[in-house]
């Protein structure tokens, strides 16, 4: 029971992953390997200013701050330098790297006895492993609430019409450059705040922290829409946090299975490719009819 | 009364200072008068998309002007153009947003060239208008506002491509073969309504065609292209014929 809400809430938390990894990758059709550098540096912001003091509301709005900047510099290397976009992300992703050691001073640093957004008296209150899941909720139902509002905006029209069709955009007047710009920003602040998120949560942050987020981020929302299918905008963004939950549960069981947590990336990277190589395999071996009828003889 | 556009000593090069280097366009002039509706006419390489591109700011000439009422557009952004010139583009595709439904493709065209601000789009209040608009148009389209544009056949999708282009009403329409990539009957259908709505808009139209019968019907004026240069700009279409037309293309 206990392992189950831990994965509940570690699914929440990480769904604003998949969330912001869901406005470029989804959106924008755009590969962004920022996350793996954003991901840490949220993290790494967010407990340097702790650790030095600073409130743990205040240093987590830092983390998704730290995030825009991100999105911001991969952004205009890719708008205005002309670089493509999976190597604007890497080279970003590759920067941050320094940029975390310089933030926080070594490679790990703990959260041990410091106050954090999971520490007040309200979330002490709390049975073990729910204040994660209260905190997830919370921020999942605010950030999918503005997110929507967003999208169902003159400006969030224009941001899906810039990632649906670039030419017809700009033949519109949609300025392409600074919806993309734009949508890198808020997606890579969300990356952000999950890094900080995840930091406050596990109680330390690492500098290496960010290997593998993309492919937790893709999963989420892949697992998402294998699960739900055919959905509306706002249903999407749901069905992504559904789909980190899901990706959760699925570890779990992975670890009940007796898979040591060294094998988890791997594990990870099998997971996803399944997933993606699914609507293929379905129509190749007509899945949905062997599942309902059973294999015919021929 | 000033002209609509103007085209002053217009050149393009590709591969400028390279042994490639090409003219597209040869100091190219050209004026269009409020309300013209020119087909232009012209073999593939003549400069025809070029000349289109040049106009919606897709590409920047080399040398010359463009000028739009008393507005300079020459440095103007394609961006920034997209508030007084529209255009359909000939790949059916091109002109509209697949995952987006019909009603949101026009919501977004409804509001070309103004500045998107974080306010609600309020599609619901355009339903009605949109119906309203779509039911004037062939291909059943006021039945489908809800279905993603991608789901639509290629004469819909064209059609509503068209209906996009001039649902504000632009200064300076631009066709490039907007009817090219449709089946015969489709295509005549989407040339009729073309004709209605330059013609009752009073709208400024510039139209490539490769079907001379096209250029004869529709239009006040033709414009021949080639290599570069006007080599025929006539509003006398009464002794124009197919055969004419041609000694223009041999050269």
């Amino acid at each position: 029971m206990n392992l189950i809400v831990s994965a509940i809430g570690q699914g929440l938390l990480w769904g604003l992953l998949g969330l912001g990894l869901f406005l470029t990758f989804r959106i924008l059709k755009f590969p962004d390997m920022t996350v793996e550098g954003t991901f840490p540096f949220g993290a790494c912001v967010c407990v340097a200013l702790i650790t030095n003091g600073v409130s743990p509301i205040l240093a987590t709005v830092m983390s998704f701050v730290a995030g825009l900047l991100t999105g911001l510099t991969t952004g205009l290397l890719y708008t205005k330098g002309k670089i493509p976009i999976l190597l604007a992300g890497i080279l970003v992703m590759t920067g941050i790297y320094s940029i975390n050691l310089h933030v926080l001073g070594k490679a790990t640093v703990g959260l041990l006895n410091e106050k954090t957004l999971l520490t007040s008296s309200f979330m002490k209150s709390l049975p073990t492993n729910f204040p994660s899941v209260v905190l997830g909720l919370i921020l999942v139902s605010v950030i999918i609430f503005f997110l929507a509002l967003f999208l169902n905006t003159d400006l969030g029209q224009a941001y899906i019409a810039t990632g649906d069709n670039p030419l017809m955009a700009r033949a519109l007047g949609i300025n392409t450059d600074n919806m993309e710009i734009l949508g890198l920003m808020i997606s890579n602040g969300l990356i952000g705040l999950c890094g900080g998120l995840i930091a406050q949560n596990d109680g330390y942050a690492d500098v290496n922290m960010g290997v593998g987020t993309i492919v937790i981020g893709l999963a989420a929302i892949i697992i998402g829409e294998v699960a739900y299918g055919e959905l509306s905008l706002t249903a999407r963004l749901v069905a992504v946090i559904l789909g980190s939950i899901f990706y959760r549960f699925v570890l779990l069981i992975v670890l009940k299975l007796g898979f040591s947590s060294n094998d988890f990336k791997l594990l990870a990277s099998l997971i996803l490719a399944l997933c993606l190589m699914l609507p293929l395999l379905e129509r190749k071996f007509s899945l949905a009819k062997i599942l309902k009828k059973g294999v015919q003889k021929p | 009364m000033k002209p609509a556009l103007e085209l002053k000593n217009i050149t393009t090069l590709v591969n400028p200072g390279t042994s490639e280097e090409k003219q597209i366009l040869k100091n190219l002039s050209l004026t269009l008068e409020a309300g013209d509706f020119v087909t232009l006419l012209g073999t593939n390489g003549a400069g025809k998309s070029t000349l289109l591109n040049v106009i919606n700011g897709s590409l920047k000439p080399t040398m010359g002007k463009v000028i739009l009422g008393d507005k300079d557009l020459t440095n103007l952004s394609e961006v920034k153009r997209a508030t007084y010139i529209s255009q359909v583009f000939q790949d059916p595709k091109v002109g509209t947003a697949p995952r987006m439904t019909v009603a949101e493709n026009l919501l977004l065209a409804l509001k070309r060239g103004q500045k998107r601000r974080l306010r609600l789009r309020n599609l619901r209040s355009h339903l009605a208008e949109f119906e309203e608009l779509t039911a004037q148009l062939p291909n059943n389209l006021s039945e489908r506002l809800h279905t993603f544009t991608g789901n639509l056949s290629g004469g819909q999708r064209q059609t509503l491509s068209f209906l996009m282009a001039t649902i504000t009403k632009p200064d300076i329409l631009l066709l490039d073969e907007h009817t090219a990539a449709l089946d015969p009957n489709t295509s005549s259908q989407l040339l009729k309504l073309t004709n209605d709505v330059v013609t009752k808009e009073n709208l400024t139209c510039l139209m490539i065609t490769h079907r001379l019968q096209d250029a004869l019907r529709y239009g006040n004026r033709v414009i021949i292209l080639n290599e570069g240069q006007v080599v025929l700009d006539t509003r006398d279409k009464e002794h124009l014929t197919e055969e004419k037309i041609l000694t223009y293309f041999a050269n």
